[in-house]
């Protein structure tokens, strides 16, 4: 790996705006399971599985499965998000591994918000 | 036509400022400008799409608008009236009854600083932290910024030390700058120890680059090529994320020789801690990096690692720093009180329906964050007492809940900042049991080096340990009184001075419930074993047996739909039927379990 210039910075933002918005790329969809010391007590690393498995069933080449850290509600753990190509993301709580299998097939793969498991539409306001 | 567009800091990163420039030019440039204002706006939680822009009065919401994009959305839109779609926002959700993030109670009164990329990124890849603006704050310093400059820009914002005594930390920075010696050392204290606290854990597990970020601009600030953080070894996820954040900055160039470019050299390493909570005080921290046993030492002389000059700051202070270069001092003192800047990350944990990472502007209200954010106390229970600051803190009652928290007040208040652990307590919880809990905690953590200390705090554990055991004695409240105020005097570190926090403050406000335990022998809240006893209410029982199923030592008696009856000869006061009846027909009598009723019993 070369030693980063401050140009470098901006080159690789660029290069990675593109990945991680969905705007362009091939990419469709991004779930991202969270992976904190709360959410992997209440069970996250099982979720994350699942969705690998169901990823790999179904080969979804389109999605991109990720992790993150702690989204702040420990209580309602193990927590994911959904954000789907010109969509904003969609959090969901309190999974388990049938939940986040019907997570990923109703909205991930056909479009449609499970509501039931939903919290909240959108991401957090900074400072 | 006004177009609002976010000037919160994730659009920010995204270059929000130079798309706002290019809009001005080019509204000029169609002589547009008097019609059409460009308004900031505060973040409105949809970073990831960012920049983001709403068109008022139309609604028509642009996202990730690029300075590239300017011309053609003046031309076409506002000359032609055509939104440009390829930059449009299709808003899901308008058709589904899904609230925004914004108006779920636990997010939409949270600011995030130190916690702005949580659940955002991937904290194992250097990538992600660098897309959503990452090491940027860093390229300035290093190549806009003097060191001078740095330290200037901290101390304007106002940034006062998170790991709890709110030291301001420019001044801080500056007086290791100027202190003779070389080479300095920055260090992170990670040693996060108070029970109910994990912010910095949670820091480091989502977001390690943002603090190996902030402690890289204070190395060039004070002029240090050495850098340690000091985690407990108890936060493994921590550790390992930490250590392939490292990893990954050496193999970038943004740690080692010639970071970014420039001239900088600094490099970091990880000491791990055993988890010892003195490890928390500076003297002792540098000493157990040092290799020797973790006892701290009396200030002045200033602390030193191996001799030479030390900065310490707390995980939350550091992750603070990116934002304040990149922001500018003047954005972050404008958040908060008239001392205290900036946000605080608190554990919200304890008798509250959410609990969780909270990052709230300083001066909120404690009211605010245990209903509005922590959506209240569970099962209609009222709130009896929020402790802050951990075992050097204190238990400030519901008389309080209107207390804007800031370092000032929640000192004034008895209490203290600390490093942000916040247990909220209802009515089943007994305030001398609490203090009895953390004194305990002390007389395990205290190094044993101050004699005040080692012997003091274990004394008014032990009469702390009567109280609630039913063995207390008038005088005892006085006691602990005068033992607290020897056992502040006579300890070297925060550990001892600060060791009677708990029990003044509850004593404070709670008086009239030691007074119960002494005085009367009873528990009022029901938690002090020796102090109440169980009974049924034979009106509430419907016979349901599930008391006496749950009683592991046979001590409840009665037939299937036929009232219950407790053998308190038998019973141990274990709370299991307690907890099984769907009733309310067990309930908790003042007093401990009566010598006239076991006789009676027995016959």
């Amino acid at each position: 790996m070369a030693k980063l210039k401050p140009d470098d910075l901006d080159r690789i933002r660029e290069t990675m705006a593109r990945t991680m918005s969905l705007r362009e790329g091939e990419a469709r969809a991004r779930v991202t399971v969270h992976l904190g010391t709360c959410g992997i007590a209440a069970g996250a690393r099982k979720v994350m599985s699942a969705l690998m498995d169901a990823l790999a069933e179904r080969e979804a080449k389109d999605v991109i499965l990720t992790t993150s850290g702690c989204a702040g509600l420990c209580s309602s753990e193990p927590m994911m998000t959904v954000e789907l190509r010109n969509r904003p993301p969609v959090k969901y709580v309190k999974l388990d591994e049938a939940k986040a299998r019907k997570v990923f097939q109703d909205h991930v793969l056909d479009g449609n918000v499970v509501q039931e498991y939903a919290l909240a539409l959108g991401s957090e306001q900074l400072g | 036509m006004h177009l609002m567009l976010c000037t919160g800091t994730g659009c920010v990163s995204n270059k929000a400022l130079a798309v706002r420039q290019a809009l001005e030019k080019e509204l000029q440039k169609h002589n547009l400008h008097d019609e059409i204002a460009v308004v900031n706006t505060g973040c409105n939680g949809f970073c990831a799409q960012g920049p983001v822009m709403v068109v008022a009065p139309d609604n028509v919401f642009y996202r990730m608008v690029t300075e590239r994009d300017v011309p053609e959305l003046v031309e076409e839109h506002f000359l032609k009236g055509r939104p440009v779609s390829r930059l449009m926002f299709t808003p899901s959700g308008e058709e589904q009854p899904i609230p925004r993030m914004s108006d779920i109670g636990f997010f939409g009164k949270q600011r995030l600083i130190a916690l702005k990329n949580r659940g955002l990124i991937d904290p194992e890849r250097i990538e992600d932290y660098i897309a959503r603006g990452g090491y940027a704050a860093l390229a300035k310093a290093l190549t806009a910024m003097t060191p001078e400059e740095v330290i200037e820009e901290v101390k304007q914002s106002g940034l006062r030390g998170r790991g709890g005594a709110g030291f301001p930390t420019g001044r801080k920075w500056e007086s290791r700058r100027r202190a003779a010696g070389e080479p300095k050392y920055v260090v992170c204290n990670a040693d996060e120890g108070d029970p109910g606290a994990f912010m910095d854990r949670s820091i480091i597990e989502s977001d390690p680059h943002l603090v190996l970020e902030g402690m890289v601009i204070g190395a060039y600030a004070i002029g240090a090529s050495r850098g340690y953080v000091y985690i407990r070894n108890e936060y493994p996820l921590a550790v390992q994320r930490l250590g392939i954040a490292i990893g990954q900055a050496r193999e970038h160039g943004l740690l080692g020789s010639g970071i970014l470019g420039t001239g900088f050299d600094f490099d970091i390493d990880i000491r791990r801690g055993a988890g010892a909570f003195v490890c928390g005080e500076t003297t002792s921290l540098v000493a157990s990096i040092e290799g020797n046993p973790p006892e701290p030492r009396p200030r002045p002389p200033r602390t030193t690692l191996w001799g030479k000059p030390v900065n310490i700051n707390n995980v939350e202070t550091w992750a603070n720093v990116p934002t304040i270069i990149m922001r500018g001092a003047e954005w972050f003192a404008a958040i908060g009180t008239e001392k205290s800047k900036g946000t605080k990350v608190f554990s919200l944990v304890g008798k509250v329906e959410n609990t969780g990472l909270v990052e709230v502007p300083m001066g909120i209200t404690l009211r605010e964050i245990v209903f509005d954010i922590g959506g209240g106390i569970p099962g209609g229970k009222r709130l009896k007492a929020v402790q802050t600051g951990g075992p050097s803190g204190g238990c400030l009652p519901g008389s309080l809940l209107d207390l804007s928290i800031d370092y000032e007040k929640l000192t004034e208040a008895g209490s203290m900042m600390g490093s942000g652990g916040l247990i909220v307590m209802d009515e089943n919880d007994c305030m001398v049991d609490v203090a009895r809990y953390f004194l305990e905690f002390l007389t395990e953590e205290s190094c044993g080096k101050c004699t005040a200390c080692r012997e003091g705090v274990e004394a008014m554990h032990r009469l702390l340990k009567n109280i609630c055991e039913g063995r207390g004695a008038d005088g005892d409240i006085e006691l602990l009184e005068e033992l607290s105020q020897a056992v502040q005097d006579g300890s070297l570190c925060g550990l001892g001075q600060s060791a009677p926090n708990p029990v003044l403050s509850t004593i404070r406000y709670f008086r009239e419930e030691y007074e119960a335990h002494i005085h009367d022998r009873t528990c009022p809240a029901g938690v002090c074993k020796a102090l109440f006893h169980y009974g049924i209410d034979e009106e509430k029982c419907t016979g349901c047996m599930a008391c006496k199923k749950a009683c592991p030592y046979d001590a409840i008696e009665g037939e299937r739909k036929a009232p219950h009856r407790i053998l308190l000869e038998q019973c141990t006061t274990c709370g299991a039927c307690y907890d099984a009846c769907r009733f309310d027909a067990v309930v908790k009598h003042p007093g401990g379990k009566p010598v006239v009723a076991l006789v009676g019993n027995v016959g």
